[in-house]
C-alpha cells in the first residue's frame, strides 16, 4: 500500500457511500446534498490523481453550478421538504433496479480490474500547462464547438421554458 | 504511485449507482441526478486512464473538461424540460401517464 492508495482508498470509500445514498435517500433535498458531497470528493479524488485542473473545473462546474441548477429545479417542482418514500418506485421494481445496478457493477469490474487492476503506475504530476498548449492547441476546434453547443443549449432551454403548455392553451380556449 | 483497481473499483460502484438511481426512482430531478452519477464515473475513468498513460495529446483529462462542459449543458436542457413537464402536468412523476 502507497500514501496514494491510503488517500485515495479514504476519500473513494466517502465518494462511493455518498453516491449511494444520494440515490437511495427518501428525502428529496437530501438526494442534491448527497450529491454535492460526492462530486466534491471526486473532485478530491482527480486531485490524488494528478489532475489539478480537472478537480478545480469539477468543483466549479459541477459542485457550483450544476447542483445549483438541481436546487433550484426541486425547488421550482414543489418539492416536499420532509421524508416522501413515494418518490422511489415500488418495492419489485427497486429490486430489479438493485440487481441491474449490481449486475452493472460487476460486469463493468469483470471487464476493467483483469485488464488494469494489478497494476501499480505513476500519476504524472499535474501538468496544467501541457493541458492548456494542448487544449488551445491539438483540441482548439472541439473546443470551439463547445462553445457553440453550450449557446445552442441555452437557446433551447429557453425556447423550451417558454413553450406554451397544452393546459395553458386549453384553459385560455375556455376562458375566451 | 498508485493501485489501478483503487480507482477503477470506484468506477464500478458510481456506475452501478447510477444505474439504480435512474431505474428506482419516479421523481425526473432524482432519475438526473442518476445520470449525473454516471457521466461521473466516466469522468473518473477518462481522468484515471490520462494520469496514468503516457499521452502527449492530454486525451484523458482534455476529454473530461469537455465531458463536464457538455453535461452542464445537458442539466440545463433537462431541467428546462422538467420546469415544462411540471407546468403543463403539474407534478414529475414519471410512472404516470401524461394528460
Amino acid at each position: 500500500m502507497t500514501t496514494l492508495d491510503i488517500l485515495f482508498g479514504a476519500v473513494g470509500l466517502i465518494t462511493a457511500a455518498s453516491a449511494v445514498l444520494s440515490v437511495t435517500t427518501h428525502h428529496l433535498v437530501h438526494a442534491a446534498l448527497w450529491l454535492v458531497v460526492t462530486l466534491g470528493t471526486l473532485a478530491g479524488c482527480y486531485l490524488i490523481l494528478g489532475a489539478e485542473l480537472v478537480a478545480l473545473v469539477q468543483l466549479l462546474v459541477y459542485v457550483g453550478a450544476v447542483v445549483v441548477l438541481v436546487l433550484f429545479a426541486l425547488m421550482l417542482t414543489r418539492a416536499p421538504m420532509g421524508s416522501s418514500p413515494e418518490h422511489s418506485s415500488s418495492a419489485v421494481q427497486r429490486m430489479a433496479a438493485a440487481m441491474i445496478g449490481a449486475g452493472t457493477t460487476t460486469l463493468f469490474a469483470a471487464v476493467l480490474l483483469p485488464a488494469l487492476g494489478g497494476e501499480i503506475r505513476d500519476t504524472r504530476p499535474g501538468d496544467t500547462q501541457g493541458i492548456a498548449t494542448q487544449l488551445f492547441g491539438s483540441w482548439v476546434w472541439p473546443f470551439e464547438l463547445l462553445s457553440l453547443l453550450l449557446l445552442v443549449a441555452l437557446i433551447a432551454a429557453l425556447a423550451v421554458s417558454r413553450m406554451p403548455t397544452t393546459r395553458n392553451s386549453s384553459s385560455e380556449r375556455e376562458s375566451a | 504511485m498508485i493501485h489501478l483497481w483503487l480507482p477503477l473499483l470506484l468506477v464500478c460502484v458510481l456506475t452501478g449507482a447510477g444505474a439504480y438511481g435512474v431505474m428506482a426512482r419516479r421523481n425526473a430531478v432524482l432519475v438526473l441526478v442518476g445520470v449525473e452519477l454516471i457521466l461521473n464515473a466516466a469522468n473518473l475513468l477518462f481522468v484515471t486512464m490520462g494520469s496514468v498513460l503516457d499521452d502527449t495529446l492530454r486525451t484523458g483529462h482534455v476529454l473530461t473538461l469537455f465531458l463536464i462542459t457538455i453535461a452542464a449543458a445537458e442539466m440545463g436542457v433537462a431541467l428546462a424540460v422538467i420546469l415544462a413537464l411540471f407546468r403543463d402536468r403539474g407534478h414529475i412523476d414519471l410512472s404516470e401517464p401524461g394528460s
